[in-house]
Order: structure tokens, then sequence, then C-alpha cells
């Protein structure tokens, strides 16, 4: 019983490719002596430091291994450390370039930070690190590559102290308050602190990340807390009306809620902005609502765009036009004397003018609009 | 203001925090003598206070001449109760009972009730920071919220009957320490600590030491109100959990509450169903009335506070945190030092 012949299954009784006559051509190139094995040089390593000796293939001795025993075949074993360190030291200089040591240490750093919740967030749960690092980080390029956002009159923000950028609403997805909250960071230094509905906090993930991106609740308590403690303030008075309004509609403002924002304001005596955004009506043109299902899900509207539900994952991609951004001459609320934010009539006073600034300068910037998407 | 020989009469001594309230106010220089008053007797040393055990409708403040009466036997868990209906039986007709006997003693001055911010509740309409007074979006139908809510009614009540009497009200944030047990610490002394799924709470605490000094100070400097009692400072519920190097498995809230009631029913950890809302969108309240108005400073902030707790927990995660220590240490010397420096700017 001593040498039973082994027939691979599968080969109808017939040996394998290893008939004995010749060895097959993967034995062949594992046996030594007969070919030096072509060891090929690590590219990597010779475009980091060019060896001045040529390597000689046919010089280099063949390493006489011990046999690979079952135990020795574990992963990366085959692998000196060396190798690794070299491996990973060129991948951070790729990464970091030439000050790789201060950048991977800073890197590693933050890592450490965050994996231990060594950080601080303010009251409202704004992640200033994250906000900084990722958020805005991921939307500069949006900004300006796809959407090509042109700004006008930046210096109406001020650059310290409290004040409210009030703006209209507008391409079915609030795409318009991470862009105004990316071009203002750019451009003066400053955190937007959006106000956002309540619809917004009750949703899962959108409602962390919006804490953490810096907004809050749209209530007075919180506007006026905010606006006393120097912040600047974002906030979209048009609602869900104005964000969910079909394309035909498109640069109409409806109506500015309450007034709400405007007695915040008066409160504590910081100025009004008004912004104009045109281009973002146009990302996701809303030509359709499913109102049932929408009432079903609890949401305001189901949009259905051109390209929604039809191109599936692909539609969600927003179309690239170009945005212009116009602050206006800021409106001081400073002037009137404490009781008047409790004047209903002169609350819907100055609501109808911030309102009516931003429908004329909406109109005036279509105007000197060339096309929609330049 | 505090009249030499003032008799103090404390609630809820044989819990822990009512134990040592009154033993830190029987040290005081102004009061000369201390009852403590609950059904069952206290467990450990209560010093110098004297304790009468009694229903509180028995007239022992009547008969002791009690000018100062401070109310702490609201209890948060239905477990050391004995389950839910004995717990509302004490908080809600205790507390109706001790107001009604306050009433009819003359020579009470001063009533101190401890509540807490769970009147304010917990929803994603909430403002960030409650004021005292804001009142909850939603009101509570149940639990230790809906007890709280009517024990503020009747002490609301009550001042206005008796109006010479200085009532205050403090609405104390979470308590925790390492020797608390209510239901958020034992939350956060399970092994894995489960999150609801896309949401972060924010979180506020307030150290045992701290609400102890502030019951104190009520007592000594009888400032009429009511007041947030609470640390400074936000800590997220996904960042506490990461200072405590501890594994959390997120999990959509519904299922949250399953494993609390599986929990609670294991008395595994007193996980009461409306601490869910609390953790879903957790809660902060504005402390500007207890700096200003009330006099009083904490001495720990959440941070601190979280921190003083967790120090004694063993952790049970933390791999990641020692892979980038090691990574970190790995690096030449130089670039250690540099991670030192930078380290240092930002934490």
């Amino acid at each position: 019983m001593g040498d039973a012949e082994i027939i691979p299954i599968g080969t109808r009784g017939r040996p394998g490719r290893g008939t004995g006559k010749q060895p097959s051509s993967a034995a062949r190139s594992l046996a030594p002596g007969r070919r030096p094995p072509t060891r090929p040089v690590p590219r990597k390593a010779a475009e980091r430091e060019p060896d001045p000796t040529p390597v000689i293939e046919t010089e280099v001795p063949v390493i006489d291994r011990p046999p690979a025993l079952t135990r020795d075949r574990a992963p990366l074993t085959g692998i000196p450390t060396g190798e690794w360190l070299g491996a990973f030291q060129f991948a951070a200089k790729e990464l970091f370039g030439e000050q790789w040591e201060p950048q991977l240490a800073h890197f590693l750093a933050f890592l450490r930070r965050r994996v231990t919740g060594d950080y601080v967030v303010d009251e409202y749960g704004f992640d200033q690190e994250i906000a900084q690092r990722f958020f805005m980080t991921a939307l500069r390029p949006i900004a300006d590559k796809w959407f090509r956002i042109e700004v006008r009159g930046i210096e109406n923000i001020p650059l310290d102290g409290g004040a409210l950028v009030v703006s209209n609403h507008s391409g079915t997805v609030p795409l318009d308050g991470l862009m105004t909250s990316v071009t203002i960071n750019d451009h003066t230094g400053r955190n937007l602190r959006p106000l956002g509905a309540d619809l917004v906090f009750r949703m899962p993930f959108v409602s962390s990340l919006a804490r953490k991106g810096g907004a809050t609740l749209a209530c007075n308590e919180d506007a006026e807390r905010m606006l006393s403690g120097g912040e600047l303030v974002g906030v979209w008075p048009e609602g869900f009306k104005g964000i969910g309004k079909p394309y035909s509609e498109r640069y109409k403002l409806q109506r500015f809620g309450r007034g709400g924002f405007v007695s915040a304001a008066m409160r504590t005596g910081v100025p009004i902005i008004p912004l104009a955004v045109v281009g973002a009506e146009e990302i996701y043109p809303l030509v359709g609502n499913i109102p049932s299902l929408a009432r079903l899900l609890g949401v305001p509207y189901i949009p259905i765009t051109p390209l929604f539900p039809l191109l599936g994952p692909l539609g969600l991609v927003p179309l690239p036009s170009k945005w212009l951004l116009e602050f206006g001459e800021p409106i001081r609320t400073d002037e009137y004397d404490a009781g008047s934010a409790d004047d209903p009539m002169l609350v819907f006073n100055v609501t109808d003018q911030v309102r009516e600034t931003i429908q004329q300068t909406l109109y005036t910037l279509l105007m000197q609009r060339k096309s929609v998407f330049r | 203001m505090a009249a030499p020989g003032r008799i103090v009469l404390v609630t809820g001594v044989s819990r822990d925090l009512g134990r040592r309230f009154a033993r830190a106010v029987a040290c005081d220089p102004s009061v000369s003598r201390v009852i403590g008053v609950d059904v069952v007797p206290p467990r450990g040393d209560i010093g110098d206070v004297s304790f009468v055990r009694a229903d509180i409708r028995n007239p022992v403040i009547a008969k002791e001449d009690v000018d100062t009466v401070v109310h702490m036997s609201v209890i948060s868990t239905p477990g050391s109760a004995g389950g839910r209906n004995t717990m509302k039986e004490l908080n809600v007709i205790g507390t109706m009972q001790l107001l009604a006997a306050c009433q009819k003693a003359p020579s009470v001055q001063h009533l101190v009730v401890k509540s807490t911010t769970t009147v304010y509740g917990a929803s994603n309409r909430d403002p960030a920071m409650f004021t005292e007074d804001m009142g909850p979006r939603r009101s509570p139908r149940a639990g230790y919220a809906k007890d709280v809510a009517e024990i503020e009614g009747y002490v609301r009540g009550f001042a206005r009957r008796r109006s010479d009497v200085r009532v205050t009200l403090l609405r104390a944030a979470n308590v925790i320490g390492p020797h608390i047990v209510s239901p958020i610490t034992s939350y956060f002394r399970l092994p894995v600590i489960p999150t609801v799924l896309g949401y972060d709470a924010r979180l506020q605490f307030l150290h045992e030491n701290d609400m102890l000094r502030a019951l104190q100070h009520a007592v000594v400097r009888e400032v009429p109100g009511t007041f947030n009692i609470a640390g400074d400072g936000i800590l997220m519920l996904s960042q506490a959990v990461r200072r405590l190097q501890r594994t959390s498995v997120p999990m959509p809230g519904f299922a949250v509450g399953s494993v609390g009631s599986v929990l609670r029913s294991a008395r595994v950890a007193d996980f009461s169903p409306e601490q869910l809302g609390f953790l879903t969108y957790g809660r902060g309240v504005d402390t500007t009335r207890m700096r200003e108005i009330f006099g009083f400073e904490p001495e720990f902030t959440t941070a601190e506070a979280f921190a003083d707790f967790g120090s004694l927990l063993p952790s049970s995660g933390g791999r990641a945190e020692r892979v980038l220590a090691g990574l970190e240490q790995r690096l030449p010397s130089s670039a250690a030092t540099a991670a030192l420096s930078s380290g240092a700017d930002h934490g």
C-alpha cells in the first residue's frame, strides 16, 4: 500500500496536468537552478532612492529557503518588517508631502482626540473641529467647481457681533443653506449658524449632523440666544413653502412665516442682512409631488424632478447651475425702541421690507445672469 | 438673614443623597437641629441628625417648631421603591401630605424642594437651552417626568396659599457621581451602551457634591424662586461614551426601548422608558439665574463631573485609542514632540 496514485477529482479518471512526463509550467517556474527567478525590483523603492549600481539579474543569489510549512502560511509573514516600514514611510510621504512626520503626528493627535472624546462642543452641539475639517472641506469643491458660486456684497457681513442673514429658500433639498455657510466661511472666516425646522431635528442622522454643523431649532428662544451671544445666524423664513415650491413658481418669494425672525432681531438689536440666492432653483427642478406618500411618511413633500425617480440615485446629482449670491445692505434694528418687537404692525412692515429687498435683488440678478448653466 | 438656632426638617434621609445632605447641613453653624424623616431608617451614619421614622402626615413639623423644610424624597427609579405605583404614591401623595402639613404649621418659614430638569421633557421641538420660565413642549404623560410636573404644581399651589413662606425650587440636571445610583448612571455603567441610531443627545450633568452644596446654599441663603442647577458646558452622548472608553451599539429607537425594558426586568439597569426621549434628543438648561440671582457657582463643569463619575469605571473599549497611541510612539522622536505640542495647542 505504499504508493497510491492520487487522481484528482473531476478529470474523469485521468491524471491531472502533472502527468509525470513533463513538469507543469507552474512547477517549472518554481524549480530552482534552471532559470534564475526574476525578482522584480520594487518600483516604488527605485523611485524613492535610485540605486547607483544597476541590478544585474543574473547575479542575484538564489535564496535557499526552507520548505514552507502550514504554520508559516499566515498572511504577511513573508514580508519583513523593514519593508513594511519603508512602504509606510513612502505612503506617508505621498499623503502628507515632505513634512510628513509632523503632519502625520498632527493627524494622529487629531484622531486620538476624536476617539477619546477630548473635544468641546458648544451648548447647541456645534462641533467646530468637525465642521471645519470635514463639512467645509467636503462642501468647498461643490461650491467652487460644481456651482461656481459668485459672491457680491460680502462686505455687508459684519466681522464680529451678532447679525441675522435672511435668505430666500429653494432647490427641493436645502443645499442653498450649506452653500451659503461655505461661502460665508470662506470669505469672512465666520461660522453661519443656521436655524432649522423641527423636522430637521426629528430625522435621524440629519439631526445629529445639523447640530454638529452648528444648526439649532428655529424658535424665538434659540434665535435670540444665539444673536445675543454674538453669532452670525442664518434663517430661511419661507421654510418648506419655499424649498418645495414647483419649478414654475421659481424665484417667487413665498410668505415670510410670521415674522418671528424680525422680532428676534429687534429684541437683540442686531442688523438684518438680506441675501438673494440665484441658481438654487434649478438644481432639482421640482415638477411633481406625491402628497399621499408624503403624508404617509410625515414629510412636507416627495419631490419628482425630471431625473429623480427616473434615473434612481443618479437623479440625486444636482444640475450644475451657475449660482449668484448677493448680500444686501444691512437693515438696522437697533434704532427701534424696546417695545417695538411686540408691535405686530411694525414687525410686519420690517418683514415686508426685507422680503421686498430680496425679491428685487433676485429680479436684478436674474436679468444679469447670461444663462442658467453659465 | 439666617436666624441662629434654626430647625431643619429633611425628608428622604434613607437614601444616600438625603442622608449626606442632612449630615452636611447639621454641621452648619446657623442650624441648631436637623430632623431626618423617612419611612425606612437610613443605612449609613447620620451624625448629629435625629431621625424620626414617620409618615409625613405625623404632626412632627408642628411639634418640633420646624422652620425650614427640605423636600428631597422625590425618587426617580421605580426599582428602588418597589414598582411604579409605589413610586408614584411616594412622590405625589407624599408631597401632597408634606405640603398639607407645612400649610398647617405656622412655624414653617422656608421650603426647599429638589426638583429636576426632567420637567422640561425632551423632544425635537425643544429650544437648545431651557430657562426657568419655559415649560415642556409636550406635557409628560407618564413616569417620573409626570410625577415631577405634578409635584411642582402642588408646590406652586402651596406658595400661593402660604405667601409668607419662601419657596425655593431647585431644578437639578442629571446628578452624577461615583456614589449615585440613578437611571442615567446605571445606563453609563452598562458594559456595552445602547444608543439611538442617528441621534446624538446633548447632555448636562451636575456633580453630587454640587447638588449637596446647592441645597445647603438654598437653606442658608433663603433665596426664593425657581432655579436651574447644572454644571457648565455640554457633552454629546457619543462624546461621553468615548470618554468612558466604552463600546456603544447604535440601534433604532424602538429597539433601544425594548432593550431597556429587558434590562429593567433583568434588574441589570434601571432604564426608564421616559429616558429614551432624553437619550434621543437630550436637553440643556440655562443657568444664568442660578449665578446671578441664586448666587451659586458649581465646582464641577459637566465634563469634570462626568470624568469624576467615569474615573472609577473600568473601560471596556479603547482599543482604537491604544493602537493610535502605539502608532504615535513608533514615530521618530521629533515627530512625537511635535505631536505633544500640537496636542497641547488643540486639547
